[in-house]
């Protein structure tokens, strides 16, 4: 890495250099047979196979969709659920840029890079679900401009939003690339792309809940209220902190070797403080799921099943663990607090399939269940970006400090 | 509020017609009332269950032709090669039998939730389906409220199938091929406005024979397909607590609300950013 970073720093950029530097940084690195690649190198492969069938025979050839369930685990749980997940990256920018807090500098590129490699693959994930794809870009050219869809909506936003985020991810790109004048550059436009981006951001996470709103009689009424895209929103803030807290801890072990004495330190203090801002965000949520609760007059719907179900979720999945983050948060346990983002997480996929699958023709005769295919891809799509991710932090500044040349005032 | 905001678009309407030509200002209008949709009213009392529509349907849009029948009990539904069913129901009033296809809303769901525009309400009345435009979302099946967009899962180039009232033959000044084959005359043609009136008239005619009811008067906003019925709509299999208002009415709030967040949240970002910039003891320029 050391020997990369001085062969550009030698800076007579002489192109075949370059040409060196990117040929060796494409080659692999680190061990080939950890678990994760046991694991997630057959899977992958297997879900190439899905795919090319599915382009070749058509969606109903790997999913169990029907004409009454259009949507199933590829809409439900990686665009909506995992968007929700990618929320930490405007939460985050809006503390870092927005409120100035700098104590959470150090996890702004990870995040950022998280959320935007979620937008990507969960953005590809969504054109495996369109019959048409070769029509993706008709909203964007306007051959149709469905002003009054929803989806129209959050297609844009999600492209724009993906341009805001490597707009916000660029200047590691090009301390990676020892481009010092363009860091220059791209770094002077991130308060631009962040308060864009925020902007997007509070817009599609309700979105994604608003989509739902025309599918009044078909969503089980107990997830179904107009407030969809508020409740939405509030728990994209705790479930992409949660994700924050999560992957955290999980990179802290993983790329040890990457991350400096003093950014391991902080970011135990870090993690401490998100989950005071975790237990506030979900007394929020909680607060407003009772109040649509009262207001919906639901109290008729307890009794059954799907009543029951409801009460796991918040009781379970959103009671306690914000319990859990506040008791930790009060007695610094890093532990804990690990453990209350994983139920958060698990929460938020409960919820989102609720609203999606689970509770999407909850009274039909049959139910829709994914395929075995339907996972296989889903897991596909997730251990790719997991791919990508460990290759852009083994090779930029994301978790490491920006390179000397970038100088102090970072 | 809505009231007044309905007349004030009254207003420009007025207004707007003395400048453009006024049929031209008419069709454009997409709202519920004034509008001269062409539509199709059925009367189930008159349906004999011959399955004349549906054979004529097939031929008209070159699918197969029906191998099942009518049958009580049984639920046959649309699918992606078939536009239209008839159904038998046992009812208070004895065999029933009614025929299902889209209703062609007047305010469509499908239409608005389509993000491309491939799902289209007409001028004339039909909603149509373009090929050329539609990505494959599905997005209009999840917000349809009477399911009938259809999807071909088994292709690689699926589309979306559901009745478009012969758009194409009403271009050619042709009424749609069920109601032309109809032997019962339980179908009708015409706009609106007029199958509105017949149904009004013939359930005054006949007070005994029809519930007094038309199906898609107001339901979902109101469609420009109408149903008689010799029994309450519940016993026919219909939806009846489907909301009156139009079904895109439900995500206007929220797209209402859209360009007003992108105008204030920049800015009140931007403000927020000014005001604690100086808090911070550690003052960085840029990042
Ligand atoms: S019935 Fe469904 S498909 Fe037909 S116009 Fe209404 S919303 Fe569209
Ligand atoms: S499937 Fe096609 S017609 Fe239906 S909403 Fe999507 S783009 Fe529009």
């Amino acid at each position: 890495m050391n020997k990369a970073e001085s062969i550009v720093l030698n800076d007579n950029s002489s192109i075949k250099n370059r040409w060196k530097f990117l040929r060796n940084e494409f080659r692999p690195k680190g061990k080939m047979f950890t678990w994760f690649n046991v694991i997630s190198v057959p899977v992958i492969l297997v879900g190439l196979v899905i795919i090319v069938i599915r382009f070749w025979k058509g969606i109903g050839s790997v999913t169990n969709l029907t004409q009454e369930v259009p949507w199933g685990l590829w809409i439900g749980f990686d665009v909506v659920t995992g968007v929700a997940f990618a929320g930490g990256a405007y939460v985050i920018t809006f503390m870092v840029y927005i409120l100035n807090l700098k104590k959470y500098h150090s996890i702004v590129r990870v995040t950022v890079l998280n959320g935007f490699l979620a937008y990507v693959f969960y953005a590809g994930a969504l054109l495996l679900d369109l019959g048409r794809p070769w029509n993706v870009i008709n909203p964007i050219i306007g051959n149709g401009f469905g002003t009054s869809s929803v989806l129209f909506l959050v297609a844009w936003h999600f492209l724009l939003y993906m341009i805001a985020q490597l707009i916000e991810f660029s200047p590691a790109i090009a301390e990676w690339l020892g481009a010092s004048r363009a860091r220059k550059i791209l770094s002077g436009m991130t308060l631009g792309a962040v308060i864009f981006g925020i902007t997007l951001s509070t817009l599609h996470q309700s979105g994604l809940g608003a989509l739902y709103l025309m599918a009044k009689e078909k969503i089980h009424p107990l997830w179904y209220s107009e407030f969809i895209p508020i409740l939405f929103f509030v728990s994209s803030i705790f479930a992409g902190l949660s994700m924050v807290i999560f992957e955290g801890s999980i990179s802290r072990k993983v790329f040890s070797d990457q991350i400096s004495a003093k950014n391991h330190k902080a970011h135990s203090v870090i993690v401490h403080n998100l989950s005071k801002i975790c237990a506030m965000a979900m007394f929020a949520y909680f607060f407003l799921q009772i109040l649509v609760f009262v207001h919906g007059k639901r109290w008729n719907y307890l009794g059954t099943p799907m009543g029951n179900w409801y009460l796991v979720e918040m009781l379970g999945f959103v009671f306690l663990p914000m319990v859990i983050y506040f008791v930790s948060y009060r007695n610094k346990n890093i532990t804990w607090i690990k453990v209350a983002s994983v139920i958060t997480m698990l929460g938020i996929i409960i919820n989102r399939l609720n609203v999606t699958v689970i509770g999407f023709r909850w009274d039909a005769a049959t139910h829709y269940i994914p395929s075995w295919m339907e996972i296989v891809v889903t897991l596909t799509v997730l251990f790719t970006e997991i791919w990508i991710f460990r290759w852009v932090i083994n090779r930029m500044p994301v978790l490491r400090e920006s390179p000397a040349w970038v100088g102090e005032n970072h | 509020m809505s009231i007044n905001r309905r007349n004030f678009f009254k207003v420009l309407g007025v207004t707007g017609a003395t400048l453009a030509v006024e049929k031209k200002v008419q069709g454009s209008t997409n709202s519920n009332e004034d509008v001269e949709f062409y539509g199709i009213l059925y009367d189930s009392t008159r349906c004999v269950g011959c399955q004349t529509c549906e054979f004529s349907c097939a031929e008209a849009n070159n699918l197969p032709e029906p191998e099942d029948y009518p049958e009580i009990g049984v639920i046959r539904k649309t699918n992606e090669s078939r536009r239209t069913v008839v159904n038998a129901f046992d009812t208070s009033k004895g065999e029933v039998y009614v025929k299902r296809q889209c209703m062609h809303c007047n305010s469509p769901a499908c239409a608005s939730a389509c993000l491309t525009q491939a799902m289209h309400k007409t001028n004339e009345g039909p909603v149509i389906w373009r090929g050329d435009k539609c990505m494959g979302c599905r997005y209009c099946m999840v917000s349809c409220p009477f399911d009938v967009p259809k999807f071909e899962y088994q292709s690689p180039n699926p589309k979306i199938t559901k009745c478009d009232m012969c758009f194409s033959r009403q271009q050619e000044e042709k009424v749609p091929a069920c109601v032309e084959n109809c032997p019962a005359e339980a179908l009708m043609f015409g706009t609106r406005r007029e199958l509105l009136q017949e149904a009004h008239k013939r359930i005054a005619e006949n007070p005994d024979l029809y519930v007094n009811h038309i199906y898609g008067e107001n339901e979902a906003g109101g469609t420009s397909f109408l149903y008689l019925s010799p029994v309450p709509f519940e016993e026919l299999g219909f939806n009846t607590s489907l909301q009156q208002d139009s079904y895109p009415a439900l995500s206007k709030g929220f797209l209402y609300s859209v360009p007003s967040i992108f105008v204030l949240w920049p800015i009140m970002l931007l403000g927020i950013h000014k005001a604690t910039k100086n808090n911070s003891p550690k003052n960085d320029e840029d990042e």
